[in-house]
């Protein structure tokens, strides 16, 4: 008898089995299978209506946003092998970057970039959720976890901006730091703790090292999770329309693989080409090392908290620094339940009418608020007028109430003279501070000289 | 069916009030309630700042009495203050971070006065505000005079709302 010839696949067909866990043969039903077979392709449904992938809809933004994450992670690691977080080491171990380590400083830029262009990536990702409406029921919840996740990442920078231990980073994160102060009741503890002393030091670094490279970074990859799970939870994206398009709730299925995963790579390859060919280009900046005896005139917080620095050279510290920002940030936790009108998801801008009142409303925001920032240099003088009154009253109670009566005389404006919606309404307001909040940034990035005196961009010097 | 038991009811001295399953919940809410009290307790008081001796925020020798001439400002960088003596003698540490937005004051020995290069904010010599957007007077420091020496305890700064004569301290 001879033994019967038993034909096993070679090794490796083997192996490769035991990974991929099913063939894929490019059939529909493999297609489908392949989504639920991967880990990673299994954040899609397997299946997503046709007009989700409108690019002009999403912009992949959200994508982009999580694909930023995983560049920060991996030469965030890279970067960490790298650098000693001390005061006396850790200028020189990022000067080494530039010197002795190979690719070191494109790693760094590669890191540099990555996270300032995160800022701007989930700002818009937020507005364009805003504009479609898509915070709406039931994604109000992802809203706010949204509204964390751009917490997060603002803090994450901000924690970054001081590692290299240079006069940008010592100073910007000085006055960042001194904003906390102001905060009433605990604002001084607050300070204290995360500064570990009244003042910046060795602690400082150590804190901020620690939370820039693993509380952050465990809260981000936490709640991005939960982010994309309730994506789908609440039934995958918004459907898009055109202004006068009735409400959609279903739209033909295309197949993840590839009609979706194809254009997501396509994004994902040449949005890391650009910020690989910037950084290939462009160093990320390192001035001399930390001099705590010395202040740099200017001396300017990070860009994404110039419009709040701005905010300080208008209003008492309390109001410019707490008060204002809280009542914005209330305002976008509110947002998903204050205006929760059906009838515009998926609409850019909610109506014919509201892309018209986006547009003036942009416009009235920015030039109201660079009117203010030249007349409060040159003319206003809350202190003078209202001399005797404590500053916090003169200088912050009254101007914080013309800017209230200001945003809402605006909305009754918009709401009666051009007979807006409610969510109209929402929306004009929401523009108006937006351009103001713009415009304030762009006046302390570009326009603020020695002694925060208001100037043109060419006119600044830094004095060291 | 029919000859299925009826819930007894307890005997007299197990009724309470409180059914078990409250009594349960309560005892749950509590423990829920002390744990997150001691985490908190116990993570903020792991990021309470931890000094060593000799660095900014201990308590730094700055010399004998007589080695500060009346009405001089003498910087001591390592500790981030100004040992100012007044007129008539007495002593004031200042703490040199601007109370307004935190840069390092400059003293100006011309003009006899603290110059903040950030927001202009002006202070004279005991650390008081001459000019805005400084909100309050350059922090102080706790003088001691030991045996003829002055010591500064950088440890922690003390905030005021105006200069006032008993801030200053006199050697005996
Ligand atoms: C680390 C930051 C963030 C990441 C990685 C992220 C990622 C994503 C992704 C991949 C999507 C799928 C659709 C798309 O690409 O637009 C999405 C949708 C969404 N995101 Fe984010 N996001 C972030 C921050 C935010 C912020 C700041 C907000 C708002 C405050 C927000 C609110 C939403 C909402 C409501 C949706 C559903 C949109 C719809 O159904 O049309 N996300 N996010
Ligand atoms: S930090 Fe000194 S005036 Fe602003």
């Amino acid at each position: 008898m001879t033994e019967p010839t038993l034909t096993r696949p070679p090794v490796w067909q083997r192996i490769w089995r035991s990974i991929v866990r099913e063939p894929f043969t490019g059939d529909r039903r493999s297609r489908l299978r392949l989504v639920m077979n991967n880990l990673i392709l299994h954040l899609h449904p397997s299946q997503v209506p046709a007009r989700t992938l409108r690019f002009t809809y999403t912009w992949g933004l959200g994508g982009l946003s999580g694909l930023l994450v995983v560049i920060l992670a991996v030469t965030g690691m890279l970067l960490e092998t790298a650098y000693t977080p001390s005061p006396d080491k850790a200028y020189t171990s990022i000067l080494a970057l530039s010197t002795r380590i190979w690719f070191g400083q494109f790693i760094r830029n590669l890191h540099h970039w990555s996270g300032n262009l995160m800022i701007i990536v989930v700002a818009l990702h937020m507005l364009r959720v805003f504009f479609t409406g898509a915070f709406r029921a039931p994604r109000e919840f992802n809203w706010l976890v949204g509204i964390a996740l751009l917490l997060l990442t603002v803090i994450a920078n901000f924690t970054g901006y001081l590692l290299p231990w240079d006069q940008l980073a010592y100073w910007a994160i000085t006055v960042g730091s001194s904003i906390i102060v102001y905060i009433p009741l605990i604002g001084n503890g607050l300070a204290n703790v995360l500064l570990g002393g009244p003042d910046i030091g060795p602690t400082t670094l150590l804190n901020f090292y620690a939370f820039h490279i693993s509380i952050i970074p465990m809260a981000i990859l936490v709640l991005m999770s939960l982010h994309f799970w309730r994506v789908r939870k609440d039934g995958g994206l918004s459907l898009p329309r055109s202004v006068d398009e009735p409400p959609v709730n279903k739209d033909e299925n295309v197949l993840t693989v590839a009609d979706l995963v194809r254009p997501e790579a396509v994004w994902a390859t040449v949005a890391l080409a650009g910020i690989v060919l910037w950084s290939a280009f462009v160093n990320a900046p390192l001035e001399a090392l930390a001099n705590p005896d010395a202040s740099p005139n200017p001396a300017k917080a990070a860009w994404y908290f110039m419009g709040i620095q701005e905010l300080l050279l208008h209003f008492h510290p309390l109001i410019g620094a707490i008060i204002v920002p809280t009542l914005g940030l209330l305002g976008m936790v509110a947002l998903p339940y204050m205006d929760s009108d059906m009838d515009s998801v998926g609409i850019y801008f909610r109506s014919r009418r509201g892309r018209w009142l986006a547009l003036f409303s942009a416009a009235s925001g920015a030039m109201a608020t660079a009117l203010y920032v030249v007349l409060d240099e040159f003319f206003i003088d809350w202190a003078g007028w209202f001399y005797g009154l404590p500053a916090i009253i003169s200088n912050g109670v009254l101007p914080l109430i013309l800017l209230l009566l200001g945003v809402i005389g605006y909305y009754e404006f918009v709401r009666r003279v051009f007979r807006a919606t409610k969510c109209e309404g929402v929306l004009s307001v929401f523009v108006l501070v937006l351009a103001g909040f713009i415009v304030l940034t762009l006046v302390g990035v570009f326009f603020r000289g020695a002694g925060m005196k208001l100037m043109f961009p060419w006119q600044i010097v830094t004095i060291h | 069916m029919t000859d299925q038991k009826l819930p007894q009811a307890a005997p007299e001295y197990l009724q309470s009030d409180m059914p078990r399953r409250d009594f349960l919940r309560l005892a749950w809410i509590a423990l829920i309630g002390v744990a997150t009290v001691e985490a908190g307790v116990v993570g903020t008081g792991f990021f309470l700042p931890r000094l060593a001796a000799g660095e900014f925020g201990s308590i730094f020798k700055c010399g004998s009495v007589d080695k500060f001439p009346n009405g001089s400002v003498t910087p001591f960088n390592e500790g981030r203050f100004y040992l100012v003596r007044i007129q008539d003698g007495g002593f004031l540490a200042l703490y040199r971070k601007c109370t307004h937005l935190g840069c390092a004051v400059p003293w100006d020995q011309t003009k006899k006065q603290f110059i903040c290069p950030c927001h202009a904010s002006v202070f004279d010599q005991n650390g008081a505000v001459l000019n805005a957007p400084a909100p309050r007077p350059l922090d102080l420091f706790q003088v001691n005079i030991v045996n003829g020496e002055v010591q500064v305890d950088t440890g922690k700064p003390i905030s005021r709302d105006r200069f006032d004569p008993a801030q200053v301290v006199y050697p005996t």
